[in-house]
């Protein structure tokens, strides 16, 4: 017998592409048979609206003020903390001369990084038609937007006074000097703010059609009000409806190209100098990836909690978490992709003081570090390779507070072990964090889950015009231009 | 009764299918200052009503060459104009460099005009519509696709208006006065 007999692959599984012939060229499908549906039970198009706007009517119970006082008090001492920075100086800080940028820096690319899954979920998947995605936008859009006020704070305090942060900003003063364009700190500058900007007025755009619902749901005055006020006097027209649907797929089109640029501009702050373990190309990719990567991880530990306490099962569905353990399962694959090429280049490139920084900060002082940054971000997400495991609640909750801190460690890594060990070995130095910034840390988690807190309740947490459109059967069979 | 007089006439549909084709037969025979409101944007219904496209990416597409016609004055007159700042040798101005700012500064003016060129286009904030104690409309934004026929369209009488409203069917035809 011939060795080279050949082998008949057997014919592609035609189910696979059973959803695609669903789509009949209509980018909003009507049914799809093959997929779980979006939303569980069933319910009408007023049972959506009393449900998620019935959680901003209803009377918050004393657990609810509980949580919120504990973290308000959490930010509350975050502040304090700040208040002594401030007040005496950055020296209370633990950074020095060999380690200028520690752990502020380090939080601020932490909280820039969790802010990106939000742009991710509204923008990119809107783009890419991933239509789970409704349930889950709204709250992930809102932690885009509290993680990057958080964000925010740190730059402004490692500057030492605060109070000249506008310096940062090119205006024209009595010094007659402008600002250094060629600087990437100053790009950062431009980036966070843009990022600021466009996604506070997408998140609010998003919000004036459920601010409406809501307006026409709540009884008390102050309510109706106040959401009044803020839904702008929003009627449902369908001719608003026709320049909002183009708005919100300009918004989401600009959106996709900042989210990318803004971590590729906090990756520049680092890849542009001549620092070995940070000059480095893969650098933006490597973050971005990594920030949808640490995005997708508080997302997760976020809703879990919220689903359950809200009461959101049937809208926030496992299927929804499956997709978001898919992606964090992809995303964790690419930043261990970078972990091992920097590690590569490092040999590859025959540097020694290159190669001396990786295996510094593999074996140095700072391993434990490094590793915990390994373990969690490429090791843990591994489970996710079973459906089992992407549909088991307490172990998606435990992972994504994992990988929150792998990431953070991430930063931590880049930053500290890059910088302690400097050209002159007389300069080495070890970083050590005070009180003072532990508590400027936990501050700002304080503060992002009061205004989570606080979002959640007052505010509808799931888009509710979004979500009655892909409720089945909400949509036309047909076109209103294209009669059979 | 006082000297009120009939602004609208409103009609209520529950089946997208249905306010679709309304929406069609409205547009066929004539009318054009109507509308629909809904719940949630309804694929299609726009066309069928005739609405013409939205110039809005016009007035986003203005906002972003604004933004980058901006970036590249602001860094090339500030860099190299007004207070030359020699970096290394470095050219005083280099697109390279500007890149970053120029993008962000784009998108910046492109989304401020699109968000602000989405409210005028609407109208909005208006806090105040003729058919706002109307509790149908007031469904609107919850479960009901309600269409209504303004007094201000050329074709607009009450009794034939009304009576076409029903032959496509709408449910509980009503007028609204201011």
């Amino acid at each position: 017998m011939s060795v080279e007999t050949v082998t008949k692959t057997a014919p592609r599984n035609v189910v696979d592409h059973l959803d695609a012939t669903a789509y009949h060229g209509n980018p909003y499908p009507v049914e799809e048979p093959m997929r779980e549906p979006l939303v569980l039970g069933n319910p009408s198009l007023h049972d959506v609206t009393a449900k998620i706007a019935g959680i901003i009517e209803g009377k918050p119970n004393l657990k609810y003020w509980i949580a919120v006082l504990i973290c308000a008090s959490i930010a509350g001492a975050g502040f304090g903390a700040i208040g002594e920075t401030v007040m005496t100086g950055i020296g209370v800080w633990g950074s020095n001369n060999t380690i200028g940028w520690a752990w502020d820096i380090t939080n601020f690319v932490f909280w820039i990084g969790i802010g990106h899954a939000g742009t991710l979920i509204s923008a990119i998947l809107y783009l890419f038609r991933q239509k789970w995605r409704t349930a889950i936008n709204r709250s992930a859009e809102a932690m885009t937007i509290f993680a990057v006020l958080c964000a925010g704070i740190f730059p402004v305090i490692h500057t030492g006074r605060p109070w000249l942060a506008y310096w940062l900003t090119p205006y024209p003063n009595q010094m007659q000097m402008w600002v250094n364009f060629r600087s990437p700190l100053v790009w950062d500058v431009f980036a966070v703010s843009t990022y600021l900007t466009v996604s506070a007025l997408f998140w609010f755009m998003g919000l004036v059609p459920d601010l409406a619902t809501v307006r026409n749901f709540v009884k008390g005055k102050i309510a109706k009000r106040l959401y009044t006020f803020f839904s702008l006097g929003w009627t449902g027209s369908m001719r608003n409806w026709h320049h909002y649907e183009i708005a919100y797929m300009i918004l989401a089109g600009l959106s996709t190209p900042l989210v990318l640029s803004v971590h590729t501009i906090v990756s520049m702050d680092f890849a542009t100098s001549v620092l070995p373990g940070w000059h480095t190309t893969i650098f933006p990719p490597y973050f971005v990836a990594g920030a949808i990567f640490s995005g997708f991880a508080m997302v997760m530990t976020l809703l879990v909690i919220a689903r359950e306490i809200l009461g959101l099962k049937e809208f926030i569905t496992l299927k929804h978490l499956e997709n978001m353990n898919k992606i964090i399962l992809a995303t964790g694959m690419m930043v261990g992709y970078a972990y091992s090429m920097e590690f590569f280049i490092a040999w590859y490139s025959g540097n020694e003081y290159e190669r001396t920084v990786f295996i510094n900060r593999a074996f140095g002082e700072y391993w434990w570090a490094y590793w915990s940054m390994v373990s969690c971000n490429v090791l843990s997400p591994q489970v996710y390779w079973f459906k089992k495991a992407r549909r088991n609640i307490p172990l998606m909750f435990v992972i994504s507070i994992f990988v929150n801190i792998g990431m953070w460690f991430e930063r931590f890594t880049i930053i500290s072990t890059s910088l302690h060990h400097d050209f002159l070995p007389s300069s080495w130095s070890y970083y050590t964090p005070t009180m003072v910034e532990v508590g400027i840390f936990v501050g700002t988690i304080g503060l992002f889950l009061t205004l989570f807190l606080l979002f959640s309740k007052y505010l509808p947490v799931i888009a509710i015009s979004e979500i009655k459109g892909v409720m089945p059967g909400s949509q036309p069979t047909h076109h209103g231009d294209e009669h059979h | 009764m006082s000297d009120k007089k009939t602004v609208a006439v409103l009609g209520n549909f529950t089946d997208p299918n249905k306010i679709m084709e309304a929406a069609a037969k409205v547009h066929q025979s004539g009318y054009t200052d109507f509308d629909i409101y809904t719940p949630y944007p309804v694929h299609g219904l726009d066309k069928a009503m005739g609405v013409k496209r939205t110039i809005l990416p016009y007035i986003s597409f203005g906002g972003g060459m604004f933004g980058l016609s901006n970036a590249i004055f602001l860094i090339w007159w500030t860099g190299s104009v007004d207070y030359k700042l020699n970096i290394g040798g470095k050219p005083l101005f280099a697109f390279q460099f500007s890149i970053p700012v120029m993008f962000e500064l784009t998108v910046l003016l492109t989304g401020l005009a699109t968000f602000f060129g989405l409210w005028f286009l609407c109208g909005l904030p208006k806090w105040h519509s003729d058919l706002q104690d109307d509790e149908g409309f007031q469904r609107a934004v919850d479960d009901t696709f309600v269409l209504s026929i303004f007094s201000s369209d050329k074709r607009f009488s009450l009794e034939t208006t009304e009576r076409f409203m029903n032959e496509i069917g709408a449910d509980n035809v009503r007028r609204i006065e201011a």
